[in-house]
């Protein structure tokens, strides 16, 4: 299936106030397009998540978002850390963010079982010391 | 509920998304937490904070959450009431306590929707 879009973006970690920016860009866009509520509502969701955690553990990052006719992918690549145990990372309440962030209103371990929750599809790749890449796909 | 049936209860003020005071409210989630904001709430839903930064208004856009209320009197700044106008999100401050905030808007028939896991 032909792509019908392809959008990139920079996340930056200097700035938490500016978290959300791309989500936000992305969700205009794909209103734009027509895409179904639903299906805006997961990305949006999947996507927000995961940029707080580009911005928390791995000082930002790059997005890629391609549209196609029956899915939509984005791929959330970043030079952090690394995730140690991905499994622990995926269980619901388990978080490594430090106070400063839940004070922010974040880090309460839900952010990637609800990236999962939301996509249909969801792949971490992972090294410590090296970065972390999470696809997901969102059907149309 | 309307969302000016909202203010009216909880003797609120309405600072941002003038316009769309008529929209109806069908379910609220009370959080400080933004994490469970996202996980957690429901469609057509009011959010109640007591959690005032920019990434309050982000967590509301993301969930189309139709309003943001403030409890204990939390007043956001120039730069939120901002984005939440260019998005036309109420936002409104009471200085009533998140307790008592969810108990009067409950006490009016406005639940937490149904868990759905």
């Amino acid at each position: 299936m032909a792509d019908l879009m392809e959008l990139n973006y920079a996340v930056s970690n200097e700035d938490f106030t500016r978290a959300g920016e791309a989500s936000s860009d992305v969700k205009k866009k794909l209103k734009q397009l027509g895409v179904s509520p639903e299906a805006i509502r997961k990305v949006a969701i999947a996507l927000y998540e995961g940029e707080i955690n580009m911005i928390i553990h791995a000082y930002g990052g790059k997005i890629k978002v391609t549209i196609s006719e029956d899915a939509i992918t984005l791929i959330l690549a970043d030079k952090g850390p690394g995730i140690a145990d991905v499994e622990k990372a995926m269980q619901a309440g388990y978080s490594t963010a430090p106070d400063k962030v839940r004070s922010l209103g974040f880090g309460a371990g839900m952010g990637l079982p609800n990236m999962k929750k939301n996509s249909d599809q969801m792949d971490i790749q992972t090294e410590l010391g090296v970065g972390t890449t999470v696809t997901m796909v969102i059907n149309l | 509920m309307t969302v000016n049936d909202i203010i009216e209860l909880l003797d609120g003020t309405a600072l941002a998304g003038k316009d769309e005071l008529d929209k109806e409210v069908l379910t609220a989630c009370g959080s400080d937490m933004m994490s469970d904001v996202l996980a957690f709430a429901k469609h057509q839903c009011v959010l109640l904070t007591g959690l005032c930064n920019p990434q309050v208004i982000r967590t509301a856009e993301m969930m189309d959450i139709v309003a943001i209320i403030f409890v204990r009197g939390k007043t956001p700044d120039e730069t939120m009431i901002q984005m939440a106008d260019e998005m036309g999100l109420p936002i409104i401050t009471t200085s009533h306590r998140m307790f008592s905030s969810c108990g009067l808007l409950y006490e009016h028939g406005l639940t937490g929707g149904i868990i759905d896991g």
